[in-house]
């Protein structure tokens, strides 16, 4: 077996986490025997994010069992560890590295995801006591410290991140105060009527939640500890503890300067993984993926969408790698329906599409009250996402939908769909800008058979040849 | 062979031993009607693999058949109906109350902590085998291995187990069929049944052991205790639902493994490829052939076909085991077959509730029977069958050996 992209060429991967690794693992898995260099500034071998907020900090499990499986051996792979990329030399298709070396290739995937917003003032942020995740060490330091029995844990922000971290403090019985400034908890994610859900869940588990409240300062002792956090309504809590979840930042500033379209945003690329010069240009040795990867999608009227979902960096690794070593012609196009999964407070959710795409809201089966339903997402009569809480067998069902730009509210009569149930408001606190494409579907199973569509406008569902023998 | 008839053909016992053809010839059309069948009112089919995943996870298909338009499959009118045939919510809650007890998370150690039991009973078995040179390995080792695990599981004492044996026979005798004499046997057996698990319900809440059924009857878990009806046909659920079929995984499987010497040679020496191998006996020759038990709460667009409302829907897993757009080669019985995502359990909320246990009990019979039997040889090929083509399985299996290993 061997690829279009001969033997003699070097891939150099920059970033060694799941997307890196998932990529290299494509690359031999098709048959790409040219040499392969992955850089990675984090000492260790790749490993798996999502357990580091939810089992490791909790206890369960030590952070040293997150290594990330192999699928292929990978033995003939050079592993560069421990060392940061700092500049690409576009033009002389090198990457120069923290140790003053450099590395040359012929082609390069760029997957360097994303780090923990840090707290805005860095010398609070210095405090000890004051926590960000993101790492496996990230992870240690904090476990460490909750073991200790801290008297208050504060978690700044009540995205996915800060709620499992939340839920994480419940487990081993500490006191959690969560400062959010939206509505509730997930809000900016899954919409006020599901978020609302959220907010009680974390209640019901004990945690002191205050909505609509930001944290002014962190204040420290002499000694340099977290002793209070002062917060917007002018009132203070005492806390040994607080952990920083605002969101990510993505890891672009060693591109500043390379001519690719690199920000605080990501790095735009086309459908293909290929990175999107400044000028707007499709350049054809550099691709990127994972949540570094900002990407348009045809299901949202090809706008940019910047995912920090753990299956679309594996997804867009494999599509990248794969377009990295084939023949022009079979290049695939990344056109997976994001999709990602939390589990908090005893609830596993999932997530399809993309909530904030959509106005309207269905609780399609179960109910909200009961803490177990599907929520479907809807925008101009077209189904755009789907949400569940404990009731993530059904996605794919609700996946298909969003695929075929089925018509919102969907018809299916579920034996379980609450009754009387209509759309309401999604209510998001402050709605994104993203649309969904209605006259985009989307074909194919997997990633070698997925295609774009396109359809006339219109508000049924494709009517399929129905052939009914009686 | 009319096209409507396939299904009519797969039932006929003259076809026990030699279905596949005929699920290949199923195949051809992912989803289509049949008449007769499991039912005389006829059948939507679907047996292709990607299209029986994806109705398993559709709201819209339900295993309560009362919701369609047909009168349903054979029923007992004396025992409610079980959680294998409610839809969500229901299901769903009942499914919890029982897996409390059974699994994760609130009981993830149970099943490893009878892995010894079940050990000792599969080594006793083979060793009541010892002097023998030709065995019936379906009555004297598939056979009595699962009864005897559900029955410590479930707390039956064992001076009851002899009588729960016979009633056990009874129930799964003949199901998907619907002659009236199986029926009849069937009802008395499950009456029958079900008054003594009412009685041992009673018992196990004056004096609870650490058995399942004591579990439910005495549980004060958040969401209650399941009513006693239900917990007494749950019980009986647990019973019919992993016996014959845990029967044939077994039968099957020694059965595929005679048929494949070398891959027996190779279990000798690796015995921890049957972990494996039990999975890919689950693809090949799947304990359960059909699922006859869905019916349609809407009309449902599928592979170019609309399944109209309230009709019953069968999934063929035999036929989706061997789709060749999912499993390269799938004539072939292959152990260390890659992503082996079988249908052999169901999937969607229905998914099989023993599998974990079925598996155990799967991997550690075949692996007595590997390390125990001497130059075992099948003595009839094909052996024959059971009746049932959804319960599909030997109804004897001789083997003659040169000898029985000391354990
Ligand atoms: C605590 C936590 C929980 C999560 N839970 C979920 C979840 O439940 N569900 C879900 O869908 N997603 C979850 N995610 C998101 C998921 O983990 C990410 O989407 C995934 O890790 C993205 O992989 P990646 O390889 O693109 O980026 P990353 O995992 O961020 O890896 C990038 C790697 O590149 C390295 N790097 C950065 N800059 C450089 C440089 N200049 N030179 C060399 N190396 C560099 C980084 O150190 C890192 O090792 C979670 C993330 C975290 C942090
Ligand atoms: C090899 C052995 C087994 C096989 C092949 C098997 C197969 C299956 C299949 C295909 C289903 C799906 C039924 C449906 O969708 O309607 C199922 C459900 C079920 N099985 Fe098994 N099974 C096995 C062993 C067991 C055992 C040992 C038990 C009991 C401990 C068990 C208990 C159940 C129950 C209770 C259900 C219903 C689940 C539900 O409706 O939610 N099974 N099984």
């Amino acid at each position: 077996m061997s690829t279009a992209f001969g033997d003699d060429k070097r891939i150099l991967i920059v970033g060694a986490s799941l997307a890196g690794l998932r990529a290299a693992e494509t690359l031999r898995a098709e048959g790409f025997r040219g040499r392969v260099t992955i850089v990675g500034d984090e000492p260790d071998e790749p490993y798996d994010r999502p357990p580091l907020s939810k089992g490791v900090i909790a206890g369960r499990f030590p952070a040293a069992h997150t290594a990330l499986p192999r699928c292929e051996p990978l033995r003939d792979v050079e592993w560069r560890l421990g060392v940061a990329a700092t500049g690409l030399d576009a033009l002389a298709k090198r990457v120069l590295l923290l140790d003053g070396q450099s590395i040359e290739f012929d082609r390069l995937l760029i997957a360097t995801g994303a780090r923990a917003r840090p707290w805005r003032d860095p010398s609070q942020a210095k405090l000890d006591g004051v926590f960000t995740l993101r790492g496996r060490a990230d992870a240690e330091r904090l476990h460490a410290r909750l073991a200790a029995h801290p008297n208050r844990v504060v978690v700044i922000g009540a995205g996915f991140m800060g709620s499992e971290i939340a839920s994480s403090c419940r487990e081993l019985g500490l006191a959690v105060t969560v400062i959010e400034r939206g509505p509730a908890p997930l809000s900016g994610a899954l919409g006020g009527v599901v978020a609302e859900r959220a907010g009680a869940l974390q209640r019901d588990h004990g945690v002191d939640l205050r909505c609509y409240t930001t944290v002014d300062a962190l204040e420290g002792d002499a000694e340099g500890r977290l002793r209070r956090v002062r917060l917007s309504d002018g009132s203070a809590l005492d806390a040994d503890v607080a952990v920083v979840a605002l969101g990510a930042v993505r890891n672009t500033e060693w591109l500043r300067g390379s001519g690719l379209a690199a920000g605080e945003f990501g790095v735009a690329c086309d459908a293909g993984c290929r990175a999107i010069a400044l000028n707007f240009i499709v350049t054809d040795d550099f691709f990127v993926a994972g949540d570094v990867a900002r990407f348009p999608h045809p299901l949202y009227r090809h706008q940019f969408l910047a995912l920090e979902h753990w299956s679309n960096a594996i997804e867009q690794a494999a599509i990248a790698a794969h377009n990295m070593i084939c023949a022009p012609a079979n290049r695939r196009p990344h056109l997976a329906v994001p999709a990602f999964w939390s589990s908090q407070f005893g609830v596993n959710i999932k997530s399809v599409g993309v909530p904030s795409a959509a106005d309207e809201v269905f609780i399609a089966q179960g109910s909200l009250a009961a803490g177990r339903f599907v929520a479907v997402y809807g925008k101009e009569g077209r189904v755009v996402a789907a949400v569940t809480f404990n009731q993530g067998r059904w996605i794919e069902f609700y996946q298909r939908l969003i695929e075929s730009a089925a018509p919102f509210p969907p018809e299916a009569s579920a034996a379980d769909r609450p009754t009387p149930s209509a759309p309401i408001p999604v209510a998001f606190p402050d709605p994104t800008a993203v649309a969904h494409e209605a006259t985009a579907i989307l074909t194919g199973y997997d990633a070698t058979d997925r295609r774009v569509q396109w359809i006339p406008r219109r508000r049924a569902a494709p009517a399929h040849g129905a052939v009914n023998p009686r | 062979m009319r096209e409507e008839a396939i299904l009519r053909t797969i039932y006929d016992p003259a076809h026990r031993a030699h279905p596949y053809a005929l699920y290949d010839q199923l195949r051809q059309v992912p989803v289509r009607w049949q008449e007769d069948g499991p039912h005389e009112a006829g059948t939507y089919v679907v047996s292709t693999y990607r299209e029986i995943a994806a109705l398993m996870h559709d709201p819209r298909i339900s295993s309560d058949l009362r919701k369609g338009a047909q009168s349903g499959g054979p029923r007992t009118p004396a025992a409610p109906y079980t959680f294998i045939n409610l839809d969500p919510p229901e299901h769903d809650r009942l499914r919890r109350l029982a897996m409390r007890h059974f699994g994760p998370p609130e009981r993830s150690d149970y099943l490893e902590r009878l892995r010894p039991d079940i050990e000792r009973i599969a080594a006793r078995l083979a060793d009541g085998l010892q002097g023998e040179r030709t065995i019936d390995l379906v009555s004297r080792f598939a056979y009595p291995l699962p009864v005897t695990v559900i029955c410590t599981i479930l707390g039956v004492p064992h001076e009851d187990q002899a009588q729960f044996h016979l009633w056990a026979d009874a129930l799964v005798e003949g199901v998907g069929s619907n002659a009236p004499e199986a029926r009849a046997r069937r009802l008395e057996a499950s009456l029958a049944l079900n008054r003594y698990m009412a009685e041992l319900v009673e018992r196990r809440r004056k004096q609870p052991t650490d058995d399942m059924l004591s579990c439910m009857a005495t549980d004060a878990g958040p969401e209650g205790r399941m009513d006693d009806p239900y917990l007494v046909a749950t019980a009986a659920l647990l019973l019919v639902a992993g016996h014959e079929t845990t029967v044939n995984l077994i039968a099957n499987g020694a059965l595929t493994l005679l048929r494949h010497p070398s891959i027996l040679e190779r279990l000798r020496h690796e015995p921890d490829l049957v972990v494996c191998a039990v999975e890919e006996i689950l693809r090949y020759e799947p304990p359960v052939q059909l699922l006859a038990n869905r019916t349609t709460l809407d009309d449902v667009s599928i592979a170019g076909t609309t399944i109209p409302k309230g009709v019953l829907v069968t999934f063929a897993l035999a036929a989706g085991n061997r789709d060749p757009l999912r499993f390269r080669d799938p004539g072939r019985f292959d152990p260390e077959r890659p992503e082996n995502a079988h249908l052999g359990f169901g999937g969607g909320n229905h998914y099989c509730f023993g599998a974990p246990l079925a598996r155990i009990e799967g991997q550690i019979a075949l692996r007595e029977l590997v390390r125990r039997l001497q130059g075992p040889r099948l003595v009839v090929d094909p052996p024959p069958y059971r009746p049932s083509p959804v319960l599909r399985g030997p109804q004897q299996l001789l083997v003659e050996v040169d000898g029985v290993h000391p354990t």
